[in-house]
C-alpha cells in the first residue's frame, strides 16, 4: 500500500475561513495547527485529515501581522489550537468566540511569548492578572470544591474547580497546563535522529505511539523507505503498548469502585505483560526499539502467552461486569451524547465509547491491518469506556497473532519533501505528529498533538449532572495525560 | 471494668491490624503484619501538634473527645464482663448518644477547617449518623423488650443463661440491621472505603484530611476502638458465650477476655474478608441501604410485640 500525500495550499488570511469550511463539508477534521516563525512573520500550518478513503490537506497561511481569522466557529478543535497559540506566539485569533486564556498562567508576565525564538529566558513570574478568579455559578445551596493541581494519589497536577450543589455537580472547570516544558521548541536544530529520544518521552505511556508517529513523519519528510518486516514489528509495539495500558485502566477503574481484588489480579496481568515487553525490547515500556527507518525488537512475542492473558482479562470483565454493584457505577455514570463527543472533537476510546468510528489504524494506516473489529460501544458512559477498552484488548491479541503470519507491503514515494506528517493510533486516540526539516536536514519545527488536547474538554461536559464522588471514577475511565497536552 | 477498657484500648489496633492483613492476603499481597496500626500510632504520637491556620477549640476538643466518649462506651457496653459499674446510667440509650456525640464531634472538628474537604465529609458523615444512630436504637431496642429493660449488661446476661433464644425472627431482623449500620458506622465498605486516596470519595478520611501528629493518632485509635466495640456489642448480643457475669472470679474473666478477643477477631476477619469481594456503593444508593436496616430494626421491634 502507499502512503497518501497531502494537498497543499498556500493561502491568504481571508480565505482561511472558506477553505476550511469547504474542507470540513468535505469530511476533514482539524489534526493540527502549527505556528511556524518566520523571517518577516508567521505562517500558520492547518493540517486537516479525513477518512474513508484516507486523505490530508494541508493550507498554509501566512501573516505579517500576529492576527488570524478565528476557526472556531468551524471547529471546536480549532479554537482551542488557536488559543494555544495565542498563548505560547502571541497570535490573536480574531472574532475568537471564546477567548480566554489556555496555556499561559496568571503569574505568567503579560506580552511574554515563551515559544518565539528572541523569548529568551523566563522573566520572574509575578501576580499581574490577580488571582485565578472561580467562575461565578449562583443559587441557593451552591458551593464550591477546589481540587489539586496537587493530589494525594500518584498522578499528573490538574486542578479541578467544581460548582456543587449537594452532591450534584453543576460545573467543572479543569485547569490544566501545569507542566509546560517547551517540548516542541527542545526538538528544533536537532538531527532528525537525536529527536528520537525526546518523541518517546512526550507522554511516559505513550512511548510507542509518539515515537512511531515522529518515524513516519520524519520518513515521509526525508523519504525513507521502510521495509514490511520493521513496520509489521512496529504495529505489533503499537498493540503492545495499547494492551498493557488498557489493562491497567480496566484495574484501576474497579479499584475506584473499591473492588480491590479485581485491581490485583489486572496488577498481576500487567506485569507479565510489562515483561513480555522487557522480553521483546529490553525496556519494559517498550522504549528504544524503533528508530527512523526501521524497528530493532529484540524478539517477536509468544502468541500463546499474550491469548492466555487475554483470557484472564476476558475472565475479570465478566467479573467486574457481572457484580452488580460494580456494573451499577458504570452505567449511567457521566455519559457522553454522540453529539458532544463529535462537536468536540474527540478521539481514541472516548470517541468510540460514545459511538464514534473511529480508528486511525483503519483510517491512515501505516500498514495495512486487514479488516478488524473496531470497538464501538453506544452507551458514552463509565461503562461503554470499560467495554471498549476490554474489546479493544481482545482485537490487539488478535491483531499481533495475525501479523506474526501476513507480509504487507509498504512503499513511499522517493525523494525529500522536507516536511512530513505521522499518523498512529495510540492507545489513548489518534496522534499526529508534523516536522519539517530545514536546509541542513535538522528539525526546524515539530508540532505534536496527543488525543488528550482533543479529549479534555469533554471530561466536564460528560460530568454535567454527575454526583462529586463519582468524578475520581469518571476521570479515570477517560485517563487523559497531562503530559500529552502540555507540551 | 477496668479489665474490659484495657482490652478495648490495646486490642483495637491490632484488630485494624488484622484486617488489614486479612485483606492484604486474600488480594495476594504480602501485608505490613498485625502489629502496624500500633507502628504508625507511636510514629504519629510522637510528632509534633500543629493545627491549621484559622481553626479554634471546636478543631482541638473533637480528637480528645472522641476518643473519650468512645473510651467511656467501651466501660459501658458488655464485651468481656455484662456487669458494668455504669449500668445504673449507661443503658443502650446512653451508648448510642455517647457514640453521636463523637460523631458529632469530629464533624464540627472537620468544619472548623473552613476546607471544602472538611464541610463534605462533614455533610456525608451527618447524613449517614442521622440513619445510622436510630437503627442502632432500633435494633438493640427490639431485644431489649423480651428482657424488659434497656440496660444492655441485663440483656446479654439473660441471653447467656438461654443462648437459644437467639434464635427467633426478632434476633434476626435485629442483627441484620446492626450489622449494616456496624459496617457504616466504622466506615467500611460498600459505604465508606477506609484505604482510598481518593479525597472526593471520601467520608470519614475527608473529615480529618487536616489532622496530623497526635491528634491524628487519637482518632485512627478511637476510631479502631468504635469498631471493637461495635462488633463486641454485636457479639455480645448475639453469641454470648464465654461473657463473665457479676461476681466471676479471675479465671472466668480470663476466659472472657480470651473468648471476646477470639470472636471479636473472627468477626472483623469474616468483615474484611467479605470486603475484598465488594465493591463501594454509588453515595446516594447509600441511603437506601441504611434504609433498609432501618425498615429491618422496626421490623424486629415490631415482631418483638407480636410474638412475645
Amino acid at each position: 500500500m502507499t502512503a497518501t500525500l497531502p494537498l497543499v495550499a498556500e493561502i491568504g488570511p481571508g480565505e482561511l475561513a472558506g477553505c476550511a469550511a469547504e474542507l470540513l463539508a468535505l469530511g476533514h477534521r482539524v489534526a493540527l495547527v502549527a505556528a511556524h516563525v518566520e523571517d518577516d512573520g508567521f505562517r500558520l500550518v492547518y493540517l486537516f485529515t479525513a477518512a474513508r478513503p484516507a486523505r490530508r490537506a494541508e493550507l498554509h497561511v501566512r501573516l505579517t501581522e500576529p492576527a488570524v481569522p478565528s476557526l472556531a466557529a468551524l471547529s471546536f478543535p480549532a479554537g482551542r489550537f488557536e488559543r494555544e497559540i495565542r498563548d505560547l506566539y502571541g497570535i490573536t485569533p480574531e472574532d475568537h468566540p471564546l477567548p480566554s486564556r489556555l496555556v499561559r498562567h496568571h503569574h505568567w508576565p503579560r506580552g511574554w511569548y515563551p515559544m518565539l525564538p528572541d523569548a529568551g529566558p523566563p522573566p520572574s513570574f509575578g501576580d499581574p492578572e490577580g488571582p485565578y478568579p472561580f467562575g461565578d455559578v449562583e443559587g441557593d445551596g451552591v458551593y464550591e470544591i477546589p481540587v489539586g493541581p496537587v493530589h494525594a494519589g500518584c498522578i499528573e497536577p490538574g486542578h479541578f474547580r467544581f460548582s456543587v450543589v449537594g452532591e450534584t455537580i453543576l460545573k467543572l472547570k479543569a485547569r490544566l497546563w501545569f507542566v509546560h516544558k517547551g517540548l516542541e521548541q527542545l526538538f528544533e536544530g536537532r538531527r532528525p535522529e537525536d529527536g528520537l529520544a525526546l518523541a518517546e518521552r512526550v507522554s511516559g505511556d505513550t512511548s510507542v505511539g509518539h515515537a512511531l508517529a515522529y518515524c513516519l513523519a520524519v520518513e515521509e519528510a526525508t523519504g525513507t523507505a521502510v521495509d514490511p518486516d520493521s513496520q509489521r514489528a512496529r504495529a505489533v509495539l503499537l498493540e503492545l503498548e495499547r494492551l498493557y495500558n488498557h489493562v491497567t485502566d480496566l484495574g484501576a477503574l474497579c479499584n475506584d469502585v473499591a473492588h480491590s481484588v479485581l485491581q490485583a489480579h489486572c496488577g498481576t496481568v500487567r506485569e507479565r505483560l510489562l515483561r513480555v515487553n522487557a522480553e521483546v525490547t529490553g525496556h519494559r515500556l517498550l522504549r528504544g526499539a524503533i528508530r527512523l527507518g526501521g524497528a530493532e525488537p529484540l524478539a517477536l512475542p509468544d502468541n500463546a502467552r499474550l491469548a492466555a492473558l487475554g483470557t484472564e482479562v476476558a475472565e475479570i470483565v465478566g467479573l467486574a461486569l457481572g457484580h452488580g454493584v460494580v456494573s451499577d457505577r458504570f452505567t449511567g455514570t457521566a455519559v457522553l451524547t454522540e453529539r458532544a463527543a463529535a462537536d468536540l472533537g474527540t478521539l481514541g476510546y472516548v470517541a468510540r465509547a460514545s459511538g464514534l468510528d473511529v480508528d486511525a489504524r483503519r483510517d491512515h494506516p501505516f500498514i495495512d491491518l486487514g479488516p478488524f473489529p473496531v470497538a464501538i460501544r453506544s452507551g458514552g458512559d463509565v461503562l461503554a469506556r470499560f467495554q471498549v477498552r476490554a474489546d479493544e484488548i481482545a482485537a490487539s491479541i488478535g491483531l499481533i497473532e495475525r501479523l506474526a503470519h501476513t507480509s504487507g507491503d509498504w512503499s513511499l514515494p522517493d525523494g525529500r519533501r522536507g516536511s512530513g506528517v505521522g499518523i498512529v493510533e495510540g492507545w489513548r486516540g489518534t496522534i499526529v505528529h508534523r516536522v519539517e526539516l530545514g536546509e541542513d536536514g535538522r528539525l526546524a519545527k515539530v508540532k505534536i498533538a496527543d488525543p488528550s488536547f482533543f479529549n479534555w474538554p469533554a471530561l466536564p461536559v460528560a460530568l454535567g449532572g454527575a454526583i462529586v464522588p463519582d468524578f475520581p471514577l469518571v476521570n479515570k475511565s477517560f485517563n487523559l495525560s497531562y503530559a500529552g497536552n502540555d507540551l | 471494668m477496668v479489665l474490659q477498657v484495657l482490652v478495648v484500648a490495646a486490642g483495637a489496633p491490632l484488630l485494624a491490624g488484622l484486617m488489614r492483613q486479612v485483606r492484604a492476603r486474600l488480594e495476594g499481597r504480602a501485608g505490613a503484619g498485625v502489629r502496624q496500626p500500633w507502628r504508625d500510632l507511636r510514629k504519629l504520637a510522637r510528632k509534633e501538634r500543629i493545627a491549621p491556620h484559622g481553626t479554634g477549640y471546636l478543631f482541638r476538643a473533637a480528637p480528645p473527645l472522641l476518643a473519650g466518649t468512645t473510651l467511656v462506651v467501651a466501660a459501658a457496653v458488655p464485651l468481656v464482663t455484662a456487669a458494668s459499674p455504669l449500668d445504673g446510667v449507661a443503658d443502650l440509650f446512653a451508648v448510642a448518644a455517647l457514640l453521636a456525640l463523637g460523631s458529632v464531634a469530629l464533624a464540627l472538628g472537620g468544619l472548623d477547617t473552613g476546607t471544602a474537604f472538611g464541610g463534605m465529609g462533614a455533610s456525608r458523615e451527618m447524613t449517614v449518623l442521622a440513619l445510622v444512630e436510630p437503627t442502632i436504637l432500633l435494633a438493640v431496642f427490639a431485644l431489649s423488650i423480651r428482657v424488659g429493660t434497656t440496660d444492655l449488661g441485663a440483656i446479654v446476661t439473660e441471653t447467656a443463661s438461654s443462648p437459644l433464644s437467639v434464635i427467633s425472627p426478632v434476633s434476626l431482623l435485629a442483627a441484620v440491621a446492626l450489622a449494616v449500620v456496624t459496617i457504616a458506622e466504622s466506615g467500611r465498605i460498600p459505604v465508606d472505603n477506609p484505604s482510598t486516596h481518593l479525597e472526593l470519595t471520601m467520608i470519614h478520611e475527608a473529615m480529618i484530611l487536616e489532622y496530623a501528629g497526635p491528634d491524628l493518632a487519637l482518632i485512627e485509635w478511637a476510631s479502631a476502638m468504635r469498631l471493637t466495640v461495635m462488633l463486641g456489642l454485636f457479639t455480645g448480643l448475639f453469641a454470648p458465650a464465654g461473657i463473665a457475669t457479676a461476681g466471676a472470679g479471675p479465671i472466668m474473666l480470663l476466659v472472657a477476655v480470651v473468648a471476646f478477643a477470639l470472636k471479636v477477631a473472627l468477626l472483623g476477619g469474616v468483615l474484611a474478608a467479605g470486603e475484598v469481594f465488594m465493591a463501594k456503593l454509588r453515595l446516594f444508593r447509600v441511603p437506601e441501604l441504611l434504609a433498609g436496616s432501618f425498615l429491618m430494626a422496626l421490623l424486629a421491634v415490631a415482631a418483638s410485640f407480636f410474638l412475645a
